[in-house]
């Protein structure tokens, strides 16, 4: 039992580190996203097509490749250290490797958000007088939010549990500081891990439940 | 004098020419029914005046300013578009309320963002209440007395419709557009919004109603234009457009019209 109570403790203090990189990721993701998304859908052709070859590159590939190319490829390129030293270089490493992965998923959501959005409103807000700021910020904004919050949900839930990618450049978050464990003998430290995720993303679940349910009060029409 | 001159207007998109040298004016005060079947140009027409399209061709002049020159880049200054659209209103056929503002505030939105454009802190307070007064005032107008903090969603579309009129009188425009404004709208609805456009009429302010209410064209109507691919086929007062057509093709449209109703 002296197992339990000193494990158990080890597990919430590298799940820290889970939880500081999902809520970096997003900090940086969610407004990157934006400007990815207005660059796939420039009316400036090369513009577009350079952002959506970005896009469909880092889609396209393992998040887990990103983490190790992100972190090695200064080093082997002999770019210097961007990343700092010891193990916060990690950690920033894997931070900008996810924060450049989610912010292209999100992209594409916002698109779909703001492609869905009747060409109508935007109009209504031209004849209004309203300047493009106005109406993206005033009219769209809104429903587009509205609009997304289901995918966008699923996207910050798979964001929890992709934080234990991290590990592959050594970043010592919950699943590998249970693995050390089960190294040694022990397996329930790793299966109890799946708690830790339960009850995080069950939080989450439900503030995107009221989210949603604050922005019932008016209809995408 | 003429409020609106149209001069030599034309459009195509792509290989299609749907505006081919619209000329026509309008005076202040009075009201323009542009009837035609579907694809003879009217709505096209109407988001050229509200500059939702640019035409490839010709002028427009509202007070004898000139608003638009295709040949003048300088007359197509996206800055000056905004300043500009504002002469004209725009009832759209689908209402295009916004839906997550209540009535009032689909109401004041516009007038309250471009107060706060120019900036004047001191007088916000009162030229922000002046705003909400206006509004409501107009909705009383529109007969939507208690309906200023409900959404979109819980209206009628006839209601809606009233909502989006009050919302494109309240910034004042020298023009009123609709582009069939009762075309989305349940037959047992569109009295009450025919019945709104008709007291704007009596009010003299000036209009342009692209419609498909032939009846309603006849009553409340100072001018009647038919547009037929493209071109106005015929002008004048409803009195010999609509009742007594001289030209062949106004002819046949109308006599479609009265089979179909």
């Amino acid at each position: 039992m002296t197992n339990f109570s000193t494990i158990i403790p080890r597990l919430f203090e590298s799940f820290q580190l889970n939880i500081q990189l999902f809520f970096l990721t997003l900090l940086f993701s969610l407004p990157l996203g934006l400007f990815i998304a207005f660059g796939s859908m420039s009316r400036f052709k090369p513009v577009a097509w350079l952002t959506k070859t970005f896009v469909w590159i880092i889609r396209g590939t393992p998040l887990m490749l990103q983490v190790i190319i992100i972190f090695f490829a200064p080093g082997l390129l002999d770019m210097g250290a961007p990343w700092g030293s010891g193990s916060s270089a990690r950690f920033t490493a894997a931070t900008v490797a996810f924060v450049i992965n989610y912010a292209c998923y999100f992209s594409e959501i916002y698109r779909g958000g703001i492609q869905g959005i009747p060409k109508g409103q935007v109009e209504a807000g031209q004849v209004l007088g309203m300047t493009k700021g106005q109406i993206f910020f005033r009219v769209t904004l809104l429903q587009v939010i509205k609009r997304i919050l289901p995918a966008m949900s699923n996207e910050v839930i798979t964001l929890v549990k992709d934080t234990s990618l991290a590990r592959i450049i050594s970043i010592k978050e919950i699943i590998m500081m249970a693995q050390e464990y089960t190294a040694q003998g022990l397996i329930w430290p790793l299966f109890s891990t799946g708690i830790f995720f339960l009850a995080f993303i069950g939080i989450l679940t439900v503030l995107f439940g009221r989210l949603e349910k604050k922005l019932d009060y008016f209809k995408v029409l | 004098m003429a409020l609106l001159e149209v001069i030599s207007i034309e459009k195509s998109f792509g290989q299609t020419r749907v505006l081919d040298g619209i000329s026509f004016t309008l005076d202040k005060g009075r009201a323009l029914a542009i009837i035609g079947s579907s694809g003879s140009g009217k709505t096209t027409l109407l988001r050229c005046l509200n500059f939702l399209e640019k035409p490839d061709r010709g002028r427009i002049l509202v007070n004898d300013e000139l608003l638009f020159d295709a040949e003048d880049a300088l007359t197509q200054r996206e800055s000056d578009i905004r300043r500009k659209r504002l002469n004209f209103g725009l009832v759209f056929q689908a209402f295009n309320l916004f839906p997550q503002y209540t009535v009032l505030k689909n109401v004041t939105l516009a007038g309250e963002l471009l107060l706060r454009e120019r900036g004047k802190k001191q007088a916000d307070a009162a030229d922000g209440k002046q705003i909400q007064d206006e509004a409501r005032a107009l909705l009383a107008q529109m007969g939507l007395t208690g309906k200023e903090g409900a959404y979109p969603h819980q209206l009628s579309g006839g209601q809606q419709q009233r909502v989006a009129i009050a919302r494109a009188l309240a910034l004042k425009p020298k023009i009123l557009c609709f582009d069939e404004p009762t075309s989305a709208l349940d037959p047992e609805l569109t009295g009450e919004v025919l019945r709104v456009v008709r007291s704007l009429a009596e009010k003299k302010m000036t209009m342009i109603i692209v419609t498909h209410e032939m009846a309603f064209a006849r009553d409340v109507a100072d001018e009647v234009i038919f547009m037929d691919e493209g071109m106005i086929v015929e002008q004048g007062p409803p009195q010999s457009v609509i009742s007594n057509p001289r030209e062949e093709r106004t002819r046949q449209f109308l006599a479609r019209f009265s089979s179909e109703a």
